[in-house]
């Protein structure tokens, strides 16, 4: 069989995309959400104060992005308003992670396969139950692909090696300063040591009301990582 | 569901009540309505004091000369510093308060900052308005909005008429069919400087009086423990008196006019 010229089979093409897409959010910097007792802990690695890595979606549910920020801004923003709408027209418990987590699936899996560039994202929907235990992590990569986890998520650059040190600190309803303790330490790792100007930290936490997102401020970071 | 997508000029930005004109999912009102079927809700006041605002309002929803609903909630939390009650047509109004609390919900998230009080006050005005058509037909719906202004520091109350018109009062407001009656209750018993318990003692006053005069505004009923709704919002945020705290005052108040054998 003769092949047209310039003529690339799907594997390579997909396999392409992937390494493209694959390549460029492990340059980003890394992100790590776990669950402790009272609800779930996201810190990320941003220097900036103003363009936000981890944000609120709805009452129960944050959304956190590595990779190119207006592609993963925009997906927040399409988060945000598909919560809103859906808490309008039916009730606000009806708003939920799962299926908000799917919808980001399927739109990146359909830009992945139908558009000439995949997005060069990777993210994170949280949501934090009524009872200890109910918590979700969702972990969506940049080809639509949807990983349920339930202890905690590493996204961004070098997840691998920050993975394997948070599988070694990490442990069931920890407290929150114990899982900022493990965050921080695993996104730092052994040589080098994070002030609070670099990271960016918030909660979903049961006890805050009906909005439970709280994003913790640098000086209450400061005090915990020291300076 | 699949994710609200827009292209560059077709955004509907931060604003809510835009995102579902975009997405069709506001559904156009049938006019020819028979008002006299429809629920209407009555009398809402706000007093300033030194430190915020206090919202109150009735509990009665009536259809023409019937009791539609005995416990009808018209003062709601906008947001953490401010609130909204509601006058008019229940259905409408209701609705809303929803769409004008998503609204600025969503622009906190999308935006990254909440709007000035000013600028929520304007938002409020625009969604009055655009109930013009329905208002012309007698469902009007007529709010009175109220808060905490966090930059000037101070409480501030905005009224309105039914074409989204936006008035700021500087001492106090009361509208709904018992407005009238609740205002000059107030007028009489308004001091500058007054204090949280006495701006509360007031509102409480007026929306008896109001009731006292007006067929559509429900008073206390001790029978089955329904008392009005009242809150404050000051620098702490909004926050609802208890119905222990208003069903107290409103034994003391009665027990006062017993005692005086007042007919006024």
């Amino acid at each position: 069989m003769t092949m047209p010229f310039g003529y690339v089979s799907p594997e390579q093409a997909m396999k392409d995309r992937a390494d493209f897409a694959r390549k460029n959010v492990a340059k980003g910097r890394p992100l790590v959400a776990l669950v402790y007792e009272g609800g779930v802990l996201l810190c990320a690695e941003n220097p900036s104060r103003t363009l936000h890595k981890v944000s609120e979606i709805y009452d129960r549910i944050a959304f956190a992005g590595v990779g190119r920020y207006a592609e993963f801004d925009g997906l927040r923003t399409a988060g945000v308003r598909m919560a809103e709408i859906r808490g309008y027209q039916y009730a606000r418990e009806d708003v939920d992670a799962r299926s908000l987590a799917n919808a980001y699936g399927q739109h990146l899996n359909q830009i992945f396969t139908h558009e000439m560039k995949p997005l060069e994202v990777e993210i994170l929907v949280a949501e934090v139950g009524y009872e200890p235990g109910g918590d979700q992590l969702f972990h969506i990569l940049y080809d639509g692909a949807v990983v349920d986890e339930s202890r905690f998520s590493v996204l961004g650059g070098d997840a691998d090696a920050i993975s394997e040190r948070l599988q070694a600190t990490f442990l069931e309803g920890m407290t929150r300063d114990a899982a900022m303790k493990a965050a921080v330490g695993a996104l730092a790792g052994p040589e080098r040591r994070l002030a609070a100007t670099e990271l960016e930290v918030a909660v979903l936490d049961r006890g805050n009301g009906r909005r439970a997102f709280r994003r913790i401020d640098q000086a209450e970071v400061a005090e915990f990582v020291g300076g | 569901m699949t994710l609200p997508l827009f292209g560059p000029g077709q955004d509907p930005g931060p604003s809510f009540f835009e995102l579902l004109r975009r997405t069709g999912l506001r559904p156009p009102i049938e006019a020819g309505t028979d008002v006299t079927q429809v629920s209407h809700g009555t009398t809402i006041v706000a007093i300033r004091y030194t430190e915020g605002v206090v919202m109150a309002g009735d509990r009665r929803a009536t259809e023409g000369y019937s009791i539609a609903h005995r416990a009808i909630e018209k003062v709601y939390p906008a947001d953490r510093h401010s609130g909204v009650s509601i006058a008019g047509a229940a259905g409408f109004a209701v609705e809303m308060v929803r769409l004008f609390q998503t609204e600025l919900e969503m622009y906190e998230k999308l935006e990254g900052a909440a709007l000035s009080l000013e600028g929520k006050a304007n938002k409020l005005g625009q969604m009055v308005r655009a109930n013009l058509g329905m208002a012309m037909e007698g469902l009007a719906v007529v709010p009175i909005y109220a808060g905490y202004d966090l930059r000037r520091r101070m409480g501030r109350i905005f009224k309105y008429d039914i074409t989204g018109g936006r008035y700021e009062e500087d001492q106090f407001h009361a509208t709904g069919s018992g407005g009238r009656d609740a205002r000059t209750t107030i007028k009489l018993g308004y001091r500058d400087g007054m204090g949280r318990a006495d701006a509360i003692e007031l509102a409480i006053e007026a929306l008896y009086q109001a009731a006292d005069e007006d067929a559509a505004t429900g008073g206390p009923d001790v029978v089955r423990g329904i008392y009005p709704t009242v809150a404050t919002i000051a620098a702490e945020g909004f926050v609802r008196v208890g119905d222990e705290e208003v069903a107290e005052r409103f034994r003391t108040l009665i027990g006062r006019k017993s005692a005086e054998g007042q007919t006024r």
